[in-house]
């Protein structure tokens, strides 16, 4: 070969290098741009509401009222009531698909799962609003105040309008939306448990549920707590399951019946219709702490799901 | 001594913990299997309700006839030309973007701080909220140009396509054996023959896989098009003009009063759902067949 | 070639009682018979090891003794195992207690996801509930016995992974102790050590001798003559022979053994 082709060689792979590497920096710069373009948005609510955006409750655009308590408190309160729900739930689900499916079922069964994460989250916001709803006014909500909402301090919770859309109804269907999600990571997670160490507990005489309790989930304890925050960041940001069943109204109360709302289905209700520059401002700023919000949760989730598999790449 | 020590089968089995753990076995495991039910339970009656009100309102007038005004008998077809349109444009968009980038994490930066920095904020991207995707295209282009239009929306879907096709590229070329590239490598190929003929060629199938994943997520997305594409109760071609598309109908039909537009949200609803359903198994069949 | 192997313990090979009866075994993968007709009865208080070469069925003969096979499905075994006169292949043998009397030490050390403490701590507590003096008792005797005692007692509260792969390995022998079981499977319990952890195995090995009935699956010959006292070569699913280990390796019966201990195998 001689020198002129060599030399041809290391331009083309140094113009190679930089192309790629440009649409790799486009990734880069695409999420500077949208955290910039918020900034940018919510100056105005920034420099003329200040911190005060974030603990006042009053929103009136009426009055030029905007503090974003009442939406915050909402997708923090609905994304908790999912993730309570969710947790356990997927947690079996896993434990289902890993240790006790039976082989014919395992994989028609685990893709199942999947598949109905991929469904598009307005067909949930449907359901809930024209299925679910209507049911749990009628039913459940009548029912849970009759019971536990008599209790002491946990009582208030289940008190409220029995109108079947409210703040619980909207972590339900969260809930119903995230457990396929969180599911299947887990359970991935949990196939990274080597054999060997499932058979040594079970060597020792340790049951299924011992066997996943005390040897599986610590040794995959941060891939869980990675896919569970995963789930968060999805409930803290969905729109569309929300925004049918919330209620639309601003709230801050305890009581979950009540209808509420969230940044996102504030959002997806007023923004259009938003014409006051500080109104709009307003919302931008409401987006802004939402991306905030789900950047931690999401940086820390990939942060522990990324420690998991560099052990697991040390392992084997 | 030893001897006398070592339990027999028999005092293993009867004694009140080895009890209390088969019990707490048993219950727990009853648990796992009742929240599988749970969950299917849930999943099951969504989709029964969706397939009962959407093919209650199927018919040939879906694709033929335009979204009517309250009142009147009408289909989805500005809606549905208006989505495929904004998807398959945000998918052209995307496509070369997220395979270039993916062979730049997987090829050319590995392990550099812009290749790790990349794929950290990749994997923040893909599950970043989509409505303030939505913002983002709002203030960059329909501020800007003061009206909402078809190539914001697709836009949009483009911004939310790419990390799921970078993910999937960068996972499938990590996939391919150095013993291949070095085979290449010792040919005297540039680097960028041996990656676009030679390792980007192995994974096709891959990263067919990941387009098609990308397509079927952005096929579903409402909230970034609510401030974008907007609506459009025409037919329209125009993708300057604001353009009509599936979930958007579905979203206002759905929370209008009026039950022949719930009616044809349901339509929309199924139309969406099995499209999303598709390409994804799609995607599976054609990642099991290319990959053997 | 000639092929010099040194007897260890070897001498001391004498009838005892048989802990652990085998009778026509088969064993199925599916539609895979993976062993034939297997008999051998496996003394008490002595170490038998299984030799023979790879895929010839030696860790799946070991992997039957606890039902470890159990836990996939579609392997299934036919005929006895008779422990203690009664045969754990019946379904209604308890699984749990059965895994509490005969312990396993796997081809790579597993130590848990948890601190040196509870890693022996873990199983013990599966059947007895221990104050915690006597948890702290046993837990040391355990070590003791696994000779691990003195590099493991000023970091018990450290996690079992920070253990080098041989201590790793006197780990799980201790856990697997700590249950006081009556049987210990070993399935090449050296396989992933280096020569001196190796060696030290076998010599806790041959102490262990004394309390339990030990068997041990290996590939490495030399091995099975430095701590056994029996012998069993298998070949492709079927015991071809069975003897004093003395004896296999200086006299073998059968013509595959001899091929396959000369290294003439294959």
């Amino acid at each position: 070969m001689d020198a002129a082709s060599t030399r041809s060689f290391a331009l083309q792979d140094a113009i190679f290098a930089r192309s790629t590497q440009f649409f790799a920096m486009l990734v880069l710069v695409t999420l500077l741009a949208i955290l910039g373009s918020l900034v940018y948005g919510a100056w105005p609510t920034i420099t003329q509401v200040g911190p005060k955006f974030l603990v006042d409750g009053a929103w009136d655009p009426v009055r030029s009222l905007f503090g974003g308590l009442a939406p915050l408190w909402g997708t923090i309160i609905t994304a908790t009531i999912a993730m309570i729900i969710a947790v356990p739930v997927s947690f079996g689900i896993a434990i289902f698909l890993t240790e006790m499916c039976p082989p014919v079922l395992k994989r028609p069964l685990g893709t199942a799962v999947e598949l109905l994460a991929a469904i598009p989250s307005i067909i949930y916001g449907m359901w809930g609003l024209f299925v679910f709803a209507p049911l749990f006014g009628e039913y459940v909500q009548p029912a849970l105040t009759a019971t536990v909402g008599k209790l002491p301090i946990i009582g208030i919770l289940f008190q409220g309008q029995p109108i079947g859309i409210g703040v619980l109804s909207a972590g339900i269907i969260l809930s119903v939306m995230v457990i396929p999600f969180t599911a299947s990571v887990m359970r991935d997670v949990f196939e990274t448990t080597p054999a060997i160490l499932k058979e040594s507990a079970y060597g020792l005489g340790a049951t299924t549920w011992e066997v996943m309790w005390n040897v599986v989930l610590p040794y995959t304890k941060t891939g869980v707590v990675g896919g569970v925050m995963l789930g968060l960041g999805r409930a803290l940001g969905e729109t569309m399951a929300v925004t049918f069943v919330i209620g639309n109204a601003y709230n801050i109360s305890l009581k979950l019946f009540d209808p509420g709302n969230s940044i996102a289905s504030s959002l997806a209700n007023e923004f259009n219709e938003a014409s006051d520059p500080l109104h709009l401002s307003a919302l931008i700023s409401l987006g802004l702490v939402l991306f905030l919000l789900t950047f931690c949760v999401l940086a820390a989730s990939r942060w522990m799901l990324s420690s998991l598999a560099k052990r697991e790449g040390k392992r084997t | 001594m030893i001897d006398a020590e070592q339990a027999s089968g028999n005092a293993r089995v009867n004694n009140p913990i080895y009890r209390r753990r088969v019990w707490l076995n048993r219950f727990n495991m009853a648990m796992s299997m009742a929240t599988m039910a749970f969950g299917m339970i849930f999943l099951i009656w969504i989709l029964i309700t969706l397939f009962g009100k959407g093919f209650a309102a199927f018919g040939p007038q879906l694709f033929t006839q335009m979204t009517p005004p309250p009142g009147s008998d009408g289909g989805l077809a500005n809606a549905i030309f208006g989505s495929v349109l904004m998807v398959g444009a945000s998918v052209l968009i995307a496509t070369p973007v997220g395979i270039m980038a993916g062979i730049y994490l997987a090829e050319v930066g590995r392990d550099n701080w812009i290749a790790k920095v990349t794929r950290f904020v990749n994997d923040i991207l893909l599950s970043a909220p989509s409505i303030v995707i939505g913002l983002f295209v709002y203030s960059l282009i329909v501020f800007q140009v003061k009206h909402y239009s078809g190539w914001a929306g697709a836009v949009a879907l483009a911004i939310i396509a790419v990390p799921v096709v970078v993910r999937t590229t960068e996972n499938m070329l990590m996939l391919v054996p150095n013993s291949l590239r070095e085979a290449a490598v010792a040919l005297g190929a540039p680097t960028w023959k041996v990656v676009l003929k030679v390792t980007l060629k192995a994974v096709r199938g891959g990263v067919i896989t990941g387009i098609l994943l990308a397509l079927a997520r952005v096929s579903g997305e409402t909230a970034p098009l609510l401030f974008t594409s907007l609506n459009n109760q025409f037919w329209s071609t125009d993708m300057n003009a604001p353009m009509a598309n599936l979930p958007v109908v579905i979203f206002q039909f759905a929370m209008s009063p009026y039950e022949d537009w719930q009616r044809l949200a349901w339509a929309g609803a199924l139309l969406i759902t099995l499209t999303v359903l598709l390409l994804n198994i799609l995607a599976r069949t054609v990642f099991r067949q290319k990959t053997q | 070639m000639a092929f010099q192997v040194s007897l260890g313990d070897t001498a001391v090979a004498e009838r005892t009682a048989t802990k652990l009866k085998i009778n026509n075994l088969n064993f199925f993968y599916g539609s895979f018979q993976g062993l034939r007709n297997i008999s051998l009865e496996i003394p008490e208080k002595q170490v038998t090891a299984f030799i023979g070469p790879s895929g010839c069925g030696k860790s799946t003969l070991l992997r039957v003794l606890n039902r470890m096979y159990s836990l996939y499905p579609g392997q299934r075994a036919e005929g006895e195992v008779l422990f203690n006169g009664q045969n754990v292949l019946d379904p209604k043998y308890d699984l749990n207690a059965l895994r509490g009397s005969v312990g396993m030490v796997f081809q790579k050390p597993t130590p848990f996801p948890m601190s040196i403490y509870d890693n022996i701590a873990f199983g013990v507590k599966l059947y007895e509930s221990l104050s915690k003096s006597d948890m702290d008792e046993r837990v040391e005797w355990a070590l003791k016995k696994a000779s691990l005692w003195t590099e493991a007692k000023d970091k018990l509260s450290q996690s079992g992974l920070s253990l080098s792969g041989g201590q790793q390995q006197r780990l799980c022998i201790a856990r697997g102790i700590a249950v006081k079981p009556e049987v210990l499977l070993l399935d090449e319990p050296t396989s992933a050590l280096d020569p001196i952890s190796t060696a030290r195995i076998e010599e806790l090995v041959s102490e262990l001798r004394t309390d339990y009935t030990i068997v041990i699956v290996t590939h490495n010959m030399q091995q099975a003559a430095r701590v056994s006292q029996h012998t069993a070569y298998m070949y492709l699913g079927e015991l071809v022979e069975f003897t004093p280990t003395a004896q296999i390796f200086v006299k073998p019966k059968d013509k595959r053994t001899e091929d396959y201990i000369t290294g003439r195998f294959g």
